[in-house]
């Protein structure tokens, strides 16, 4: 082993436990009966029969699945669109295309929210669940876009002419050939839409009216107004443990694929 | 690379191409050109007494970014962006580095780590720091004990919290566009360069980091960007010293309201962010040209095989 080599992976075991260490320190202070989590007094799960019992927390919660779970079908059916368009022709049109979905990426997520909130505005949309919708639809267009077109870039396309040259239809094609090899690259957009719907707390600060509260907001004016802050934890652990799922479902779904 | 080959004539390619592009295009048209078209419109209006948008027409709100008081909020806000991507970079490149020289068995593993944190709650993650430098958390538990701050004293509310939380949360960001090129980088070219007597510091700074060049470029601009608008951060573990540009916009946009100034903020901020994408691009395009000639693929015959026969 060289010693660059002691160094990177140093660098790197620090970088982990930089990573995790607040987030362990979290969900043990979601267990402990102290309420400012410095010093552990004891074992509880008062917290968590404290998070079942907020009624605002449930409903921002439930709320939040909605959006998301309205959300990620309409825009991984866009983003998938997309990223087949992009992929399979090279014009001036797909110039234009690929900066449309490219420049949500790099811009202020700050910027997207206010120009949203004064386009629900100016157009009489109004502001609320639909808003909320439209806004996060928007966003994950672009991310289910790149993911899926990372996907098909490795895509063998002479499968579709084998099936062309067979006698399929487009139809054919799309639905007994490409949906069923391109199908865990969509999935795994979806759930990275997902994921960015229930997290999203800035577009959707910005959009929301009053009473359509979502769960990153609910925390963020919980965290701004220092109340129950240990049902904070509770629910951070349980989110926590959320993405853990949605984490590792993705990465299964997107695993390179065995050599033969 | 791998053209159809169908029969189809030209006009109903374009017809499929129009029926796979109209939906996204369509959508992005309506929900992000026309929103960011009606603040660069709004930027120039008058601003009216009750917060709403006068009749006028103005430069005046795209002077604000000339009043000292937003001059200074620029030059940290810059400041701080650049100190955040650089400890990022320099985090982030040993890192792929190593990841990249792992077995394959390793790197997913460490892969997961890392995609962790960047995937779970983005409030979540800066609560956890909110509670660590609190008075009463650890790390402000830990300084006390090591003499850094004094009793009764917070970790919290300093610039140097800002910059802390804003490396937590974007380091992912830096990490994972650095070692996608680093898994693509050719190793042995390491070695040549160590055989030709070149020490490892020199082999690392004159062939790895090049070598890895468009993945630094985009982590850089990844981090930089987000960090450029970010105003959750500065809010909550910041104190007012800490402000930065995103801070005066939500400010402007959501209690002060004055959506013209706003705007021309935002308007302003939004172009940089362009300007630093689109010098990205060009710059990794002439990247892959010039590499195309007389790039490492000429210099190693043995890649260029490879790619051949698979």
């Amino acid at each position: 082993m060289t010693p660059r080599r002691t160094f990177s992976g140093t660098v790197t075991a620090l970088v982990l436990l930089f990573f995790h260490a607040p987030l362990i320190v979290l969900v043990a202070n979601s267990f402990n009966a102290s309420r400012f989590g410095g010093t552990w007094e004891g074992f509880t799960l008062h917290w968590y029969t404290d998070l079942a019992a907020n009624r605002e927390v449930l409903e921002a919660f439930g709320r939040t699945l909605k959006i998301a779970l309205l959300a990620t079908p309409a825009a991984t059916l866009l983003g998938t669109l997309a990223a087949f368009a992009l992929h399979r022709h090279h014009s001036r049109l797909q110039s234009a295309h690929l900066v449309c979905v490219q420049l949500p990426l790099v811009l202020p997520e700050i910027l997207m929210g206010f120009s949203l909130l004064l386009f629900f505005i100016a157009t009489g949309w109004g502001l609320g669940i639909t808003a909320i919708w439209a806004a996060h639809v928007t966003f994950c267009i672009s991310f289910v876009a790149m993911i899926i077109l990372a996907r098909l870039q490795d895509f063998d396309f002479t499968l579709v002419d084998a099936a062309r040259d067979l006698g399929a239809s487009a139809w054919q094609v799309a639905w007994r050939v490409l949906l069923p090899l391109l199908w865990p690259g969509i999935l795994a957009g979806a759930l990275m839409a997902f994921t960015l719907s229930i997290d999203d707390f800035v577009i959707t600060f910005f959009v929301s009216g009053p009473g359509t509260t979502t769960l990153p907001v609910q925390i963020y004016s919980m965290m701004k107004t220092s109340r129950s802050l240990p049902v904070i934890n509770a629910l951070s652990a349980l989110l926590l443990f959320g993405t853990i799922l949605l984490v590792a479902t993705s990465q299964w779904l997107t695993r390179p694929p065995r050599r033969p | 690379m791998e053209k159809s080959r169908n029969p189809r004539s030209a006009p109903a390619i374009r017809t499929t191409e129009w029926w796979l592009t109209l939906p996204s295009f369509g959508w992005l048209l309506v929900f992000f050109v026309i929103p960011a078209l009606i603040i660069l419109v709004i930027s120039f209006r008058t601003p009216d007494v009750t917060g709403g948008i006068g009749s006028g027409w103005t430069w005046g709100n795209w002077s604000a970014w000339l009043h000292a008081d937003v001059r200074v909020l620029t030059l940290r806000t810059l400041w701080v962006s650049a100190e955040t991507t650089a400890v990022c970079l320099a985090l982030a490149i040993p890192v792929a580095w190593f990841m990249a020289r792992c077995s394959v068995a390793w790197r997913g593993t460490l892969l997961l780590l890392v995609i962790l944190p960047f995937w779970t709650n983005f409030l979540i993650r800066v609560f956890a720091w909110k509670v660590l430098l609190n008075q009463d958390g650890l790390a402000a538990r830990l300084a006390r004990a090591l003499h850094i701050i004094g009793d009764g004293d917070t970790l919290l509310y300093h610039p140097g919290a800002v910059l802390l939380v804003l490396v937590y949360t974007h380091l992912p960001f830096a990490i994972l566009p650095l070692y996608a090129a680093a898994e693509k980088f050719d190793f042995s070219l390491l070695d040549a360069a160590r055989d030709l007597g070149a020490s490892a510091p020199r082999a690392f700074f004159s062939v790895f980091v090049p070598g890895i060049g468009a993945g630094v470029g985009a982590a850089a601009l990844m981090v930089f960007v987000a960090t450029l608008g970010n105003y959750l951060i500065p809010e909550i573990v910041g104190g007012h010293e800490s402000d930065m540009l995103g801070n005066r916009i939500a400010q402007r946009a959501l209690s002060d309201r004055n959506l013209p100034e706003a705007a021309a903020l935002a308007s302003g901020l939004a172009l940089a962010a362009v300007v630093l994408a689109a010098a990205l691009w060009k710059w990794q395009r002439r990247q892959v040209r010039t590499h195309a000639t007389n790039g490492p693929a000429e210099a190693n015959p043995a890649r260029h095989l490879q790619s051949e026969n698979s």
